[in-house]
């Protein structure tokens, strides 16, 4: 898995800026785990989508302000999260499962079968 | 609780302030900002809104357990602190870590509260990885209309 620079954004929704959320990405046996940090995301706001061999996280932070707040100082200045990957082709995508809780997506995706390891015997011959 | 006023939710400014904070990491231009004030990616983020009734605080700390979090008021400091457990194993033979960007470990965020605010009267919420904290502000310091009779 290796991450997409967005030199050229396929549709407009791509060119509004976005933050980077952080991530972990571990590799075992049998798939891939992907932590984001997705805070004040609810979870009808979280994208994940798998297009092709692309993989895109993309989330709108919703906190509710009282009416007639005033920002005073602002360390997250844009509602909107998103990052881009490329996956690679012995991942099974369509096996692929996604929890988030309190504004931390997981996302699992496994290797196809045929990319599992496998102990191969060898005869003597 | 001010580190800049001329602070408005948009790219041209987002950027301005960037290049402010690197100016200052290379002991260039120095323009006064919060003694408390820490580099960027700190965590948590925090946002803070102001209505002439309360002091508003979002501090983006996202997968903590709400029991394990610690919010104080002394002498006018709001300080938020915790713990963040890891999500990585250790690497090992079988095990590759790819990235390992998300913050872990102790934390600790200081605000600096306006005057007015009560201590007496605060409430915290944690909702969807944001803590929210909202201190009243003192009844007294709130604008009021004055009859002329």
């Amino acid at each position: 898995m290796s991450e997409k620079r967005e030199v050229a954004p396929r549709t407009e929704e791509r060119h509004s800026p976005a933050l980077v959320p952080p991530i972990d990405v571990l590799e075992d046996e049998t798939g891939i785990t992907l932590f984001a940090d997705l805070p004040g995301v609810p979870m009808d706001r979280l994208t994940v989508r798998v297009d092709g061999d692309g993989l895109l996280i993309e989330g709108e932070i919703a906190v509710e302000t009282p009416e007639g707040t005033t920002l005073a100082y602002t360390e997250v200045q844009t509602p909107r999260l998103r990052r881009v990957f490329t996956l690679s082709r012995e991942l099974d995508t369509t096996k692929s499962d996604a929890a988030f809780k309190d504004g931390v997506l997981k996302l699992r995706i496994p290797k196809a079968e045929h990319a599992q390891p496998r102990r191969i015997a060898v005869n003597v011959g | 609780m001010y580190e800049s006023l001329l602070r408005f939710p948009t790219d041209l400014f987002a950027e301005l302030d960037r290049m402010q904070r690197e100016m200052q990491g290379f002991g260039g231009l120095s323009l006064p900002s919060s003694i408390r004030a820490v580099g960027r990616g700190a965590f948590p983020a925090i946002n803070i809104g102001s209505t002439p009734t309360a002091i508003r605080i979002d501090a983006f700390a996202p997968g903590i357990d709400p029991a394990k979090l610690s919010i104080s008021i002394d002498r006018g400091l709001l300080t938020i602190a915790g713990e963040r457990a890891s999500d990585v194993p250790e690497e090992s033979e079988k095990l590759s870590v790819y990235a390992h960007e998300r913050a872990v470990g102790p934390f600790k965020r200081v605000v600096s509260l306006p005057e007015d605010a009560d201590p007496a009267r605060v409430a915290a919420t944690y909702r969807d990885g944001v803590v929210t904290i909202a201190v009243q502000r003192r009844e007294s310091a709130q604008p009021r209309r004055i009859e002329v009779k």
